[in-house]
């Protein structure tokens, strides 16, 4: 008989999780609560709100995240619903470019739609001036606004809110709508009151999805904020570790935010614990569809149009700037050079170092996340140990830290005995794996919720370890799962800049670390062919991950 | 973080230091002139790179790079570039956690050098150029660096935007109220340069004239090095700072930017270059910085990268206006390496960011 392994190795995963979140967050609490003496003070939160350059920031950090996430529901709802319920023409399609829209890292977007949309030098507006003939200072669009800036955000936040709805939307069962049908209610009223509702749930959680996105992201404000002359949250925290370094106010100004993301997920998990939304049993028919018309063509439509926004735009612009000498003029046959592109990869000598760093980084976070989310969602969802609530709330703890926050808590967790780990790219790998844990937590946990554990327990009936049912008769289920978290990991490694622009040295530079350096220089150009290199890197892996994924179904199932 | 070296501490440190000068006191006798002979060559080449952290634009940064790689084959440069500020804590925080990554360092902000000299940070090193063409205000009495460029931070703008005769000619001219939301301008916390044209600038015109500066809706980037390049894609039409050299490289790109100096002096920004005390590669480094200050490559500065030099052979380049000519504002290094968090601090209050 082998020896159970399973509980030395949940407890060393519990250890490892108190390691990578309590200690960095423990460590952001402590020096919250320090003044510059070493004492114990609640003057940085004292200071923090009655400062106005913390208010200020904070009131805008709100009026941001809300925004984006009333709009992001109002535009994903709808697309999702286009793309999951409706007969319109390439809804496949349509599907997988906003899912492609997620490859390009947010401050990405930020900065080929400043190439886009910057009052004077934007190229939509360079066009809207040629066509009405307005004087060279009015502008159309002004990217360095609140505005401006809640537009950017949410182009990039929209596909999490989508991509829930279009998923819930598949797996909702055909039988109530069919029911609503015979019964005699129109297309529209069964919409309304049986399809409407069974997604409002899943909205709810795009919502707050897309709020935190807002709340924590430092990279598209970073670029469009500060040049439009107001801090948002995040980056008024970054501005703290200008020299003189102020930790223990940038500590404080992330206890709110961290108390209010714990809040949002209190109300969330109340709002759906509630009533069951058990749609996932396999024995429900398909989905229906629903004929458009002739409203099939407005439908397409609509949804290119919401994908030239975070997709066909700012990948024209920055093709553009990629084989242009400056930016902001549109690159003609005589004009097209390659200036950029030997730079880049010839005489910029961070790229090659940074290309490596970031590749090596990404692979390993994928790989180490995605088994550790395995290990978190297989112990709680089979409430495997005691205190498995604790490893759940451990888990999604990250969501509530901002990058930039958790990147100060490991800087300063790590600069001291025993793990010195500043300086190396471990600190970097610690960090992207807790900062992708929630997501990959919960897509790994819900995935779990739809394997029954009858087949686990009968191969532990049959005799296996916990381990050997895992691995045997668990982790084949969730294969597909699986796979889809280590691409999602992948990407997201490779976009995190918040958490990097902290913890990097050097010798430790990564893609996205590179870009930001370049972007506060304004050398776009080198920008713009970085941007495309690491969006097609990042495609090429995920393509191969799908080719992966794809593989199990051509052999017999054993 | 929280035991992080501090200007303060450094300060209170060194506090009989005489603060506010930029020849800090002598130690001892300076260290002997160092020439590039051939067995500094070979021990760089065994060491085989160096990591330099500058301001300097990247693409000259590189162009830099390139011409020592071209001379010494076998040694290769990694240039880490980045603004002063940036570099000037990030350094702070690598020395702090006993991480030796830079070997030689060039600062848009003298007030680096100060406090770095005075923490110990910096290994003595006279290149041989130094001690014979280096007059005494751009040399550290100790040796422990030298002024590697200096550049001005004048006024700009885009001749397409705006006519030569309606440009703005004096700082005074610059607050015009017609200027609004046409004015772009780099950042203190990040930039060198900025930094210390800001010191300079509060000195002489107050900080009245950064409030009604902060009243035109000024578009706040980062690098000095970016203002010209929102200058040259149109996207502002004049810029309040920045690096002259960059707009002259844009200029001779043939970009539509020309160059103010105010009627008040233009900032006067030295960059000096040191070698670090912990260089993962010493020789690499003493070479790099030896070569750096050679005639040879300080004409390059100038001739390709429209930057100004302390050489006293060093030519200025004949499409720039003579160095000679301009009319610049005092810097005071010392006064910038005491006052930096205050200046900081006041320039948040005034832009918001």
């Amino acid at each position: 008989m082998t020896r159970d392994l399973s509980r030395p190795i949940l407890i060393a995963v519990s250890a490892l999780l108190a390691a990578m979140i309590v200690l960095p967050v423990g460590w952001l609490l402590v020096v919250s609560l320090t003044n510059k003496e070493g004492g114990a003070t609640l003057g940085n939160f004292v200071a923090l709100f009655t400062d106005p350059t913390f208010v200020d920031p904070l009131i805008t950090t709100l009026i941001i995240a809300c925004s984006v996430s009333v709009i992001c529901c109002l535009v994903a709802a709808p697309l999702g619903w286009l793309v999951a319920r409706t007969d319109m023409p390439l809804a496949r399609t349509v599907r997988t470019l906003v899912m492609a829209s997620l490859v390009t890292p947010p401050f990405v977007g930020a900065i080929a739609w400043e190439m886009l949309a910057a009052p004077n030098s934007g190229l939509l507006n360079q066009l809207w001036r040629l066509m009405s003939g307005m004087p060279s200072d009015e502008a159309l669009f002004d990217i360095y606004s609140l505005t401006g800036l809640i537009f950017v955000i949410s182009c990039y936040t929209f596909p999490y809110v989508f991509i829930l709805v279009a998923n819930a939307l598949d797996r909702m069962p055909g039988e109530l709508e069919d029911a609503s049908s015979m019964l005699g209610a129109k297309t529209w009223q069964t919409a309304r009151r049986i399809t409407v509702p069974l997604a409002l749930p899943t909205l709810l959680a795009g919502a707050l999805v897309a709020f935190l996105q807002a709340l924590n992201l430092f990279g598209s404000p970073a670029i469009l904020a500060i040049p439009a002359g107001f801090h948002t949250l995040t980056t008024r925290i970054w501005s703290l570790f200008q020299f003189p370094p102020k930790p223990e106010l940038a500590a404080a100004a992330s206890v709110p935010l961290l108390v209010l993301t714990i809040l949002l997920l209190r109300a969330q998990a109340m709002a759906l614990g509630r009533r069951g939304y058990a749609v996932l049993g396999g024995k429900y028919g398909a989905p229906r569809s629903i004929r458009l018309g002739w409203l099939r063509g407005p439908a397409v439509a609509l949804a290119l149009f919401v994908l030239a926004m975070p997709l066909f735009l700012p990948y024209a612009a920055l093709f553009n700037s990629a084989f242009s000498r400056v930016a902001s003029r549109i690159v003609t046959p005589e004009t097209i050079t390659l200036h950029n592109v030997r730079f880049t990869f010839l005489e910029l000598s961070s790229t090659m170092p940074a290309l490596k760093n970031t590749f090596l980084l990404a692979t390993a976070s994928a790989t180490l996340g995605a088994l550790l989310a395995l290990l978190i969602a297989y112990i709680v969802a089979r409430k495997a140990v005691r205190g498995h609530r604790v490893l759940a709330f451990l888990a999604t703890a990250p969501l509530a830290i901002p990058g930039i926050v958790l990147g100060v808590g490991l800087f300063l967790a790590y600069t001291r005995p025993p793990l010195a780990l500043y300086g190396t790219l471990w600190i970097l790998l610690i960090a992207f794996v807790t900062i992708e844990l929630p997501a990959a937590y919960q897509q790994l946990g819900s995935a779990f919720h739809a394997v029954h554990p009858e087949l686990e327990e009968a191969g532990r009936m049959l005799g296996a370890t916990r381990l050997r049912t895992l691995a045997d008769i668990t982790a084949p289920l969730l294969r597909s799962a699986v796979i889809a978290t280590w691409c999602f990991i992948f990407v997201a490694t490779i976009r995190e800049l918040s958490a990097a622009v902290i913890l990097f040295t050097s010798e430790t530079k990564v893609l996205s670390v590179l870009i930001f350096d370049l972007k506060e220089s304004g050398d776009v150009g080198a920008i713009a062919v970085l941007s495309l290199s690491m969006v097609a890197i990042t495609t090429i892996v995920i393509a191969a991950a799908n080719r992966l994924h794809a593989r199990p179904q051509m052999r017999p199932a054993t | 973080m929280t035991r992080k070296l501090t200007r303060r501490h450094v300060l209170a440190a060194s506090a009989a230091a005489g603060a506010g000068a930029f020849i800090t006191p002598v130690r001892g006798a300076p260290p002997e002139t160092q020439k590039i002979t051939p067995a500094l060559i070979e021990a760089a080449k065994k060491e085989g790179k160096l990591s330099w952290y500058t301001s300097v634009d990247l693409a000259l940064g590189e162009k830099v790079a390139s011409a020592f790689e071209a001379k010494y084959p076998g040694v290769k440069v990694k240039v880490e570039r980045s603004g002063a500020e940036r570099n000037y804590q990030r350094i702070g925080q690598e020395y702090q956690n006993k991480i030796y990554n830079c070997d030689v360092v060039n600062s848009s902000d003298a007030a680096h050098l100060i406090v770095w000299k005075r923490a110990n940070m910096l290994a003595p090193f006279v290149p041989e150029e130094v001690a014979q063409h280096f007059p005494a205000a751009h040399k550290d009495p100790d040796g422990m660096f030298a002024s590697w460029r200096i550049t001005l931070s004048p006024i700009a703008y885009n001749t397409k935007l705006v006519k030569a005769e309606e440009a703005p000619k004096s700082y005074a001219d610059l607050v015009d109220p017609k200027w609004m939301g046409k004015i772009v301008k780099a950042h203190p916390g990040y930039s060198g340069t900025i930094m210390t044209a800001t010191q300079q600038l509060s000195r002489d015109l107050g900080w009245a004239w950064f409030e009604k500066l902060a009243k035109l809706k000024v578009m706040q980037v980062q690098s000095a090095t970016e203002p010209p390049k929102k200058l040259a894609q149109g996207e502002r039409a004049l810029m309040a700072d920045g690096g002259e050299y960059v707009v002259e490289e844009l200029k001779t790109r043939g970009e539509p930017v020309e160059i103010v100096y105010p009627t008040e002096g233009t900032p006067l920004i030295t960059g000096p270059s040191a070698i670090m005390v912990r260089a993962p590669n010493p020789n690499a480094s003493r070479l790099f910085h030896a070569w750096s200050m050679t005639r040879e490559a300080q004409q390059l500065n100038i001739d390709v990268g429209a930057l100004r030099s302390a050489h006293a052979q060093a030519r200025d380049r004949a499409d720039m206006k003579k160095f000679s000519d301009i009319k610049t504002l005092r810097e005071e290094p010392g006064v910038v390496a005491d006052q930096a968090d205050a200046l900081k601090a006041q320039y948040l209050k005034i832009f918001k960011v």
